[in-house]
């Protein structure tokens, strides 16, 4: 087995402040981003806060919590250290944006605009915006020094690291000044901007869209601009601060091709934007314990069978055979990671029997992830 | 048009099939089977993803889809099954020229970037063009018969399934009047009749179950309709009793390693798989108690590859009753479908 990331040193790192937690849906990140920010509290003494964004209900009960919400709360257990666990609420985080950076009346007529409303809560997209938000605000506290953050459960793992840019270019975008150009009264200023084509462009857009959501959208911007223009430079600013060695980026995957492909494309964009990539999680791999091969196993289990088909010794043999054969197919998997990543430190999780239900599991979980020489 | 016994027996036969589930728990391959299974001889079946993930070419060992159908496989039974990778910009443009016959003016929106603007702005807008893009597909007639006897999407997964079906219900709220509106408010009516089904795919283990569970509840309030749950990668294996002796014994006799480590090994490793099986059971029955059908894929221990997808078509078809044909009626849209052409 592959095993080659010192968890323990990464968080135990004292210049590292921020974990962040990627990969695509269902491999594991929020587990994972509690279970190391939870080690970092108990063995290496940190003020840990772990910023979730879905976590499964029993997960959020496996920090001791029946619900987080936007607001970090510790965690009763660590003795050493501390850890507060939270969960992102983007609508009430897009909410204290808006009323941060803009007046109460102000505030009130952005609330009010329906557009809002499916903008902060309905639209997806939103999420990741508010989760480099979130930790902003967390770093600016400087209550924690270690902030583990798992990542939302995007179509994509780049998502999380486009969102911001996506944001700048729309509110720099041609189009928004159009839309705000076009709100009644300002026609004239708009054609003389853009010239005839954007009378095109704005015709098909009222005719699609309607006029009323056209309007809802101008006005939505203008009155969004100030506190758009300010939750820009923070996101930005979170953005840039992702790119020092203060944060370290991992990245989670299963021995799936899927999974592995969005590792691989995520690895490579984090290398090409200059992102602190440390290492790779390879998590829910299939457990091996006896070492006969396969083959030898149902060749076995044919012959027993021959003398009593319903020989137990040999459902044992061919249950073997069933786990050797998949911990097999995983590892040509996983191996094309290390191929086209080789200089990336992994570590390989098999699957323990019992899902991760309390302080106990994570603990387990974190201990399987530092376990050097990985016996399974 | 294609029946399945295991669809509802009352009102029309679902032909918008929605595959979700939690990442992870294989609905792709879930959703490229339920494709295969339902392209029974002479059907015609549009296997769809819309994520960019280009997830469903690699299943069936072909090249990247691209925006327009193309043949993607034969169905069990002579069937065809058509794959197509929906992209929301390619799908805003053939809406505009089908709408507005735009022309150059589709051009004219590209340099100003409104693509940009309906990706960016309203994520919602794009989920607006990819569900009118599906829907265009249930309905579309081609020499006097439906061009597609089923469409079945490789969805988002469960925690934004509600959110992606039910756009059109907010964008129809939104958009009070215009072509958008209007046209929103006919899609969401097709995905809240029983047109569509949406299947929930998941692995037995708490976390997906628990998924699924308060997916089911939130489709079921918003009014969507749930069809079936597919339990995926289910393991099998031996559940009679064996004690180390008889295990050493065998081994033994087989010129098999019969040291008590790999005794002990073996029997861990049986004991657990035992213990998953026992587990599998309190997660099926947990499912079964939302009152849908469910139905099992085994897990393939090589991962699945073109051969094994074909088995997990041949265990859905199996699983879920079989298909019973009824003639074709040529040119006969349901009612709540032709108002898109």
């Amino acid at each position: 087995m592959r095993s080659d990331l010192d968890v323990d040193r990464l968080l135990a790192d004292d210049g590292k402040h921020v974990i962040a937690c990627c990969g695509s849906g269902g491999v594991g990140k929020t587990t994972t981003a509690a279970a190391l920010a939870l080690r970092a509290a108990e063995r290496h003494g940190r003020r840990t806060v772990v910023l979730t964004i879905d976590p499964a209900r029993r997960l959020a009960q496996s920090l001791g919590m029946e619900a987080l919400d936007n607001t970090p709360r510790p965690v009763e257990g660590p003795e050493a250290g501390s850890l507060d666990a939270m969960m992102l609420d983007m609508k009430r985080t897009f909410d204290d944006v808006v009323a941060s950076h803009t007046t109460p009346e102000r505030a009130a007529e952005i609330f009010a605009n329906p557009f809002y409303e499916a903008v902060s809560s309905t639209f997806s997209g939103t999420q990741e915006y508010m989760a480099m938000e979130k930790l902003g605000q967390l770093r600016e506290t400087g209550r924690w020094d270690l902030i583990v953050l798992d990542t939302p459960p995007s179509r994509s793992a780049l998502d999380f690291l486009d969102a911001p840019a996506r944001l700048a270019r729309f509110l720099d975008g041609r189009v928004i000044r159009l839309l705000s150009a076009s709100t009644p009264g300002s026609r004239r200023s708009m054609l003389s901007v853009m010239g005839a084509s954007a009378a095109v462009f704005t015709r098909v857009f009222n005719k699609i869209l309607g006029g009323h959501l056209l309007t809802d959208v101008a006005e939505f911007t203008a009155s969004l601009e100030d506190t758009f223009g300010g939750f820009r430079r923070r996101a930005e600013a979170t953005f840039r601060a992702l790119q020092d060695d203060q944060t370290s980026f991992l990245v989670v995957a299963t021995p799936e091709p899927a999974a592995i492909n969005e590792a691989m494309y995520f690895s490579r964009r984090l290398t090409e934007e200059r992102m602190p990539l440390d290492g790779m999680v390879l998590n829910q791999l299939t457990p091996v314990r006896a070492s006969m091969s396969a083959e030898r196993c149902l060749g076995a289990a044919a012959s027993l069978e021959e003398g009593d088909p319903d020989s137990p010794v040999a459902a044992v043999l061919r249950t073997h055979a069933d786990l050797a054969r998949r911990r097999a197919a995983e590892e040509r998997v996983a191996a094309r990671y290390g191929a086209a990543c080789p200089e990336i430190p992994q570590v390989w999780l098999p699957k323990a029997g019992a899902e991760v239900v309390d302080l106990a599991g994570l603990r387990a979980f974190a201990g399987r992830a530092v376990r050097r020489d990985g016996e399974d | 048009m294609i029946r399945l016994r295991w669809m509802s027996a009352t009102g029309p036969v679902p032909r918008l099939h929605v595959v979700t589930g939690k990442g992870g728990t294989g609905k792709t391959t879930a959703a490229a089977a339920l494709a295969l299974a339902l392209a029974g001889t002479g059907r015609r079946v549009l296997l769809a993803e819309i994520e960019g993930r280009q997830g469903i070419a690699p299943l069936f060992d072909a090249a990247p889809l691209p925006y327009a159908e193309r043949h993607l496989a034969a169905g069990l039974d002579g069937g065809e099954v058509f794959g197509q990778a929906v992209d929301a910009d390619e799908a805003l443009l053939d809406y505009l020229t089908m709408f507005y016959r735009l022309g150059s003016a589709g051009r004219v929106l590209r340099r100003f970037g409104a693509i940009d603007f309906a990706t960016t702005i309203a994520p919602g807008l794009r989920d607006i063009l990819l569900t009118g893009k599906l829907k265009e597909a249930v309905s579309r007639t081609e020499s006097g018969r439906m061009a597609y006897d089923a469409v079945v999407l490789d969805g988002p997964p469960t925690g934004r399934i509600v959110k992606f079906l039910n756009v059109t219900v907010e964008s129809g709220r939104l958009a009070k009047t215009g072509p958008i509106g209007r046209h929103s408010r006919s899609v969401a009516r097709l995905l809240h009749s029983s047109l569509t089904a949406v299947h929930l795919v998941t692995t037995p283990a708490a976390m997906p179950v628990q998924e699924t569970i308060d997916a089911h509840d939130e489709l079921e309030a918003a009014d969507l309709p749930v069809g079936h749950v597919i339990l995926n990668k289910v393991v099998g294996s031996g559940t009679v009793d064996v004690t180390a002796e008889q295990l050493r014994d065998g081994l033994a006799r087989s010129g098999l390693p019969a040291d008590e480590d790999a005794v002990a090994a073996l029997l861990a490793e049986y004991r657990t798989g035992q213990d998953e099986i026992a587990a599998i059971d309190a997660h099926r029955d947990r499912l079964e108690r939302l009152g849908r059908p469910v139905d099992e894929l085994a897990l393939l221990p090589e991962g699945v590859d073109l051969s094994g997808l074909y088995d997990l078509a041949r265990t859905l078809r199996r699983s879920t009753g079989g298909l019973r044909r009824s003639p074709l009626r040529p040119g006969a849209a349901p009612e709540g479908v032709r108002d898109a052409q």
